[in-house]
């Protein structure tokens, strides 16, 4: 393939990086794939390293498309398009003949997704990594539903398992995954932001390794990893779970929902005159709401609810919806959770902290974002 | 004070009480020498006579006890223990008010014994559970190997080494010491120069864990650097039925044999080595099989053909199974300018025998791929094949042929009494296509109408199975996902690439049913690449991530 478009002056090394970025960005953002796989390939013979080119570039495009999401300037579908053109990129990279294949040398490892999770880039671009690195990789993409990885592990004994999680929401089945896991003997090490920024939730749920992002994993990994041992039961991760708070409130989830729903729409008539699409958003809105609490009651971690609060409230204003209009949420929400006292508490927190951001925040400024929150 | 008739007769009492008492019994006097000392005391340590020093003839233990007696009484130290004479003793000291003190010493040599013997069984038990549990936790052969090789040599011996039996020409070999264990393959080895083990490995005749001379034993059966071997045992897996392999068990020189009972110790440890072994085996092979069978039926890959973007995603109903009675498949042209064919179906029913016959669909379909000109005729002939065979099961398909005409896309669909499927135009109008006919495989003759197609650059047509359309769930958790909610999705999706467009209806036909149950889901998508005009057709294709 020619290089129809090489870059117009030498640039130095520091400047490559934002340099292909912004082609690369330009190029997902129009939804054009020749031109996105014409700027990688431009990038490898400017002498840009295959990892840097993963990571700092397809990388930094993929978690700015998650910003422009979350800004309201990218539609869901928008992101599936440039995410599907990332993807194609990274296999083309895969096959290029600049990159040529490293022999694996070191050990087999399986990349993998949580069950319900559809951000596979972070765990595709890990891949890519480790196999430059000389990892043999067997990589699973996203959605793996855990027979399928417990069936994989079985049959192809990997030195560990790199399982990938983007939604807090999915913790609760992280922490499945990473107990089938390691009850095959089998360690794993975990990433992606539903673990937290400083990798908390990767601890409390028991997983032998974290890792923030793709490079700091492949650095982890230059040194073994130890197994747990075989006796660990998964309970002992979360003793809080014996009050059967969030057992409760996850079976009963699809009635709280109708429950706060049924309550907004007593409070705000106006509700019961939106169309199909935006009774589809309210409902789902509130559906979040109690997701999040169920994971934070799994959890025990009121940071995490909170987290979401404040987080949606900056959505919302993005989308020219009053991130108040939470509150009331919060109180139906409370209401029909009066018997469950850690749930009660953790929504009293996390009111709290969401009026302080409310009162602290000005006009709708470029917050920093969580990349952590659904997409 | 008493008179000496009183201290007299006291003596006289204190000595037959000392004589008769059951334990070995010593006075000893403030200056250090042996008072009195019965004659049970007297048979253990025939010099202790009185007068002697206790120095001279008491055990250093004692000594030590006694020494530390005067100087600070412990109130609640448990009492010295040691041995005399060869057998354990326990020393209580009584103090008299003279300052003399009586030592009565009580033989707890077989408790001690027992309390040994109880420590090591405990041990064992322990370690033995802790083995089971590490065992079965892998069903994978190597691992469950090496797991009982690092087993046996940190517990066992002072290196082990587990051979699995034979498959082909290669001996697998697990290798442990204190250190670690490592695997090998090894050709040309002769099972046969170690006396047992080609039986061990073989299952037959029955052979019991036997000593072999470590001069005699082979190179390859004692670990690297491992110095001279003193002993060395072989002892057999037992298996499912099936023969799991051997234990070799070593001793370095200085270190002592085995003894009769660590040898049936380590029997009970084969025992279940060999049937976590024979199970990762067993586990191996019928995947194996699984494995070989299924790939016919699971979902193939996509990608671009022809310049036409081809993608497709599958979920089947049960969430342990790759396969069920969706299905689709693709047909690449042969030529560019010829079409290529794209086949999305479901066959009544779920799991693996709907599976089954998925894949005699697809069969079929393939075998009349010739005929592909004409849709109808290939449904009417896929019909009667469908009809003469012992299934009496049908299926719903929809198939289209697309091929690359300049910068567009031309399509023949025909519906077969499935949902129609959808086109979604550039500007995101969505809109069903004109195809309608019969459901194959109950009735005898059927009719179908296909429909002329053409998708400009960006634009896709939508393949969906019902489990799409008719998942039940969303927020409230009991509402259809339905046509409109499917439009609306597509309605987003003009322009994307193929393989986005069929991972977000996924994406949203999944998160929609959330935990409920589900039936299988298949959706395939073509859409013809936009900003194609710079790309010749069926330049770089590109492998698809479907399925």
């Amino acid at each position: 393939m020619t290089t129809s478009s090489a870059p117009p002056a030498p640039l130095t090394a520091g400047d490559q990086v934002p340099f292909y970025t912004s082609r690369l960005w330009e190029a997902v953002r129009a939804g054009d794939e020749y031109a996105a796989g014409t700027g990688v390939r431009d990038a490898l013979t400017d002498g840009v390293p295959p990892e840097t080119l993963l990571l700092d570039v397809i990388g930094g495009v993929q978690r700015r498309v998650g910003a422009e999401w979350a800004a309201n300037r990218l539609s869901v579908a928008q992101e599936h398009a440039a995410t599907a053109i990332n993807e194609r990129v990274i296999a083309l990279l895969a096959q290029h003949p600049d990159v040529p294949p490293v022999p694996p040398a070191r050990g087999r490892i399986t990349v993998a997704c949580v069950d319900g999770e559809w951000h596979a880039l972070p765990a595709r671009l890990l891949a890519e990594v480790l196999r430059l690195r000389g990892w043999r990789v067997d990589y699973l993409g996203a959605q793996v539903p855990a027979p399928h990885l417990i069936a994989h592990l079985h049959l192809t004994n990997p030195d560990l398992v790199a399982l990938s999680s983007s939604l807090v929401t999915r913790l609760p089945a992280a922490h499945a995954t990473i107990t089938a896991c390691q009850a095959t003997g089998v360690p794993v090490l975990v990433g992606g932001a539903a673990f937290g920024s400083d990798g908390r939730h990767a601890r409390q749920l028991g997983a032998d390794a974290w890792a923030p992002d793709a490079r700091q994993a492949a650095e982890r990994l230059r040194r073994p990893l130890t197994r747990r041992k075989a006796d660990h039961q998964a309970i002992d991760d979360l003793p809080h779970l014996a009050d059967q708070e969030y057992t409760l409130a996850a079976r009963g989830s699809r009635q709280l929902v109708r429950e706060v729903l049924a309550g907004l729409e007593s409070r705000f008539p106006t509700l019961l005159d939106y169309d199909d699409v935006q009774r589809d958003h309210t409902a789902q809105d509130v559906a979040h709401l109690v997701e999040f609490l169920t994971a934070a009651l799994y959890t025990d971690d009121t940071e995490l609810f909170s987290g979401f609060l404040v987080w949606t409230a900056d959505v919302l204003r993005a989308r020219a919806v009053p991130p108040e209009s939470l509150l009331p949420a919060l109180d139906l929400l409370e209401r029909a959770l009066r018997d469950f006292p850690r749930a009660v508490g953790l929504i009293t927190r996390s009111r709290q902290a969401l009026s302080r951001a409310l009162r602290a925040s000005g006009p709708p400024a470029a917050r920093q974002l969580d990349p952590g929150q659904p997409a | 004070m008493v008179n000496s008739a009183e201290r007299s007769a006291d003596n006289a009492w204190s000595d037959a009480a000392l004589h008769a008492a059951p334990y070995p019994v010593l006075v000893a006097d403030p200056v250090g020498t042996v008072r009195r000392a019965n004659e049970a005391f007297g048979l253990l340590v025939p010099d202790a006579v009185e007068g002697s020093a206790l120095c001279e003839v008491l055990p250093d233990w004692l000594l030590l006890a006694h020494d530390r007696l005067s100087a600070a009484p412990a109130p609640h130290a448990p009492p010295p223990r040691g041995e005399v004479a060869g057998r354990s003793f326990e020393a209580h000291a009584t103090r008299l008010p003279e300052g003399e003190v009586v030592w009565w010493l009580t033989d707890d040599t077989d408790v001690r014994l027992a309390e040994r013997r109880l420590l090591q069984e405990r041990n064992r038990t322990a370690f033995l559970a802790r083995a089971s549990n590490e065992l079965l936790s892998s069903l994978n052969l190597d691992r469950c190997m090496e797991v009982a090789g690092r087993l046996a040599a940190a517990h066992l011996a002072d290196a082990a080494v587990v051979i699995a039996p034979p498959r082909g020409r290669a001996l697998s070999v697990v290798s442990a010491d204190g250190t670690g264990a490592h695997s090998r393959q090894l050709t040309g080895v002769a099972p046969e120069s170690v006396p047992g083990l080609a039986e061990a490995l073989r299952g037959f005749p029955p052979v019991p864990s036997r000593w072999i001379d470590p001069a005699a034993a082979p190179e390859w059966l004692v670990p690297e650097d491992f110095g001279p071997v003193g002993a060395m045992v072989v002892t057999p897996l037992p298996g499912h039925g099936v023969p799991a392999g051997a234990l070799v068990l070593l001793r370095r020189a200085h270190h002592a044999a085995f003894s009769e009972s660590e040898e049936s110790f380590a029997r009970l440890f084969a025992a279940r080595a060999g049937a976590a072994m024979s199970a990762a085996r067993l586990y191996a092979e019928q995947a194996q099989i699984t494995e070989t069978l299924m790939r016919e039926l699971l979902p193939p890959r996509v990608g671009q053909v022809g310049g036409v973007e081809f993608a497709a995603r599958y979920r089947a109903a049960k969430d342990g199974e790759r396969v069920g009675g969706d299905f689709y498949d693709i047909h690449p042209a042969a030529a560019p300018q010829d079409e290529s064919l794209v086949v999305l179906g479901d066959v009544c029913g779920k799991g693996l025998d709907a599976a089954v016959l998925t894949g005699k669909i697809r069969n079929t379909l393939h075998a009349l791929l010739p005929l592909s000109g004409d849709h109808v005729r290939m449904l009417r002939l896929l019909n009667g094949a469908l009809l003469s065979s012992h299934h009496t099961r049908f299926a719903t398909l929809v198939m289209a042929s697309a091929r690359r005409r300049a910068d567009r896309v031309e399509l023949r669909v025909t519906c077969a009494g499935h949902p129609a499927p959808l086109v979604v135009r550039a500007d995101g109008r969505v809109a069903e296509v004109e195809t309608h006919g019969n459901l194959v495989g109950v009735l005898p003759e059927i009719d179908a109408v296909t429909a002329p197609l053409i998708l400009a650059p960006g634009e896709s047509l939508v393949l969906f199975t019902d489990g799409i359309t008719e998942s039940k769930g969303g927020p409230l958790g009991d509402e259809l996902f339905g046509d409109a909610r499917l439009r609306r999705a597509l309605a987003h999706c003009a322009g994307m690439p193929a393989e986005a467009v069929a991972e977000h209806v996924q994406m949203l036909a999944t998160e929609w049913v959330g935990v409920n149950k589900h039936d299988d889901m298949a959706v395939v998508t073509v859409t013809a690449p936009r900003g194609s005009s710079r790309r010749a057709p069926g330049g770089t294709p590109t492998e698809g991530h479907g399925a």
